[in-house]
């Protein structure tokens, strides 16, 4: 498997905080990777930096060989918007747009046109179990629809790589496995990698692999993909 | 003790001969260690002996299992007590964990390496248990393998917990004087 993400030796500081202290980690293509660490280890501002919305102040991120980190925020913007999607604990939903619309923003917001972009996003109702539910609002969805819908955004532009912040973090178990077996099948079948921060180990075990951060620093690589 | 009441459980529904018995039980609960002939038989003694099983039926043949048991209104009664009484809380089964980190403080030895090598085994089987659950061919498989990822989880909490604290343990058990030695 080649590699399709790479991150060597990052550091960033907020302030006189160091929260990566030459953090590197590596992504298969296809693989799903589960970045855990106490809380301030610094695993969220790795994930920020390996997708671009956070610039290292040191060190180099590698997109299937090209080097990201020091794009001009419109390049990493764009990359951001057609390479890369993004799950976040809360779903970050757009509350005003009907479920299959917040599925097609990423298309939308790529410039494909409305009725293909619902075209194209519709089929993920039912890939998700969210049959009938593509007309409701975020705020008439459950927790795991919502985190659901979040899910189908992220994969709809089949984005080389996706990011997930702590995607099962507001969910119930019950939810929790549903959203990732979810999240792990349709990131197989796409040949999408996932990286994802988690705190909760029975989530980072859908993860073909498990990263631990600690002060900033990978310490520990578990599982051989 | 547990083997008894499953029994009484499996004979509630229907009467059963003990070869029938065992199948059930295997394929219910006998999936990390089915229950041999010999300990369903003695198991139907023993409740029959306090009368919470009888014998229905002995159909013609040799062998243990012509016979036909069936629950009694005592073994209702007494099923009925053993599931409404809560289990004792089993909280020290990975103490193991707990005595590996504070003798490796003791000795000067990294507790943290023990405590890394421990996490990354208990996220291993998690990761073939998550498999293996994915796979269950039935809900109750399924719950069984939810059953101890939910306990290696809970292992796993203290091992994070314990790390974030190794400094403070370290001085403790360090600084404190055997009371014998007083």
């Amino acid at each position: 498997m080649s590699q399709i993400l790479v991150g060597d030796d990052l550091h960033k500081s907020f302030g006189l905080t160091q929260a990566l202290r030459g953090a590197s980690i590596v992504l298969d293509e296809g693989e799903i990777v589960a970045v855990m660490g106490p809380s301030g280890s610094g695993k969220s501002t790795l994930l920020h930096c390996l997708a671009g919305m956070l610039t290292p102040d040191r060190g180099e991120v590698h997109l299937a060989g090209r080097r990201i980190d020091q794009l001009p925020d419109r390049e990493r913007a764009h990359l951001r918007r057609t390479v890369f999607g993004f799950v976040f604990q809360f779903g970050q939903l757009v509350p005003e747009l009907p479920a299959v619309e917040n599925i097609a923003l990423p298309l939308l917001l790529a410039g494909r046109r409305r009725k293909h972009a619902l075209a194209a996003a519709a089929p993920w109702l039912s890939r998700l179990g969210l049959d009938g539910l593509g007309e409701r609002l975020p705020g008439e969805l459950s927790g795991g629809q919502g985190q659901r819908v979040a899910m189908a955004r992220a994969l709809v532009a089949n984005p080389t790589v996706v990011f997930a912040d702590e995607p099962t973090g507001s969910l119930d178990s019950v939810a929790a496995d549903e959203v990732m077996e979810l999240l792990v099948d349709a990131a197989r079948e796409q040949g999408t990698s996932v990286l994802m921060v988690t705190h909760e180990p029975r989530v980072a075990a859908y993860a073909d692999r498990t990263v631990m951060v600690r002060d900033g620093v990978d310490a520990l690589g578990v599982g051989a993909a | 003790m547990t083997v008894s009441y499953a029994l009484l459980g499996l004979l509630e529904g229907s009467s059963r001969h003990g070869y029938d018995l065992k199948r059930s039980y295997d394929r219910r609960f006998g999936e990390v260690k089915p229950i041999r002939f010999g300990q369903v038989y003695r198991t139907l003694s023993q409740l029959e002996r306090d009368g919470l099983v009888e014998v229905v039926g002995v159909e013609a043949g040799s062998g243990p299992d012509r016979k036909r048991y069936s629950i009694t209104p005592e073994g209702v009664t007494d099923l009925d007590t053993w599931l409404g009484e809560p289990e004792e809380p089993q909280p020290h089964r990975q103490s193991v964990l707990f005595t590996k980190v504070v003798v490796a403080l003791l000795s000067g030895r990294s507790a943290e390496h023990f405590l890394d090598v421990q996490r990354a085994m208990h996220l291993d089987t998690m990761k073939a248990l998550t498999t293996a659950r994915r796979n269950a061919a039935t809900t109750q498989d399924a719950l069984l393998a939810d059953f101890q990822l939910f306990h290696l989880e809970a292992d796993l909490r203290w091992i994070d917990h314990t790390e974030s604290r190794l400094a403070a343990l370290a001085e403790e058990v360090r600084d404190v004087p055997d009371p014998r030695r007083r």
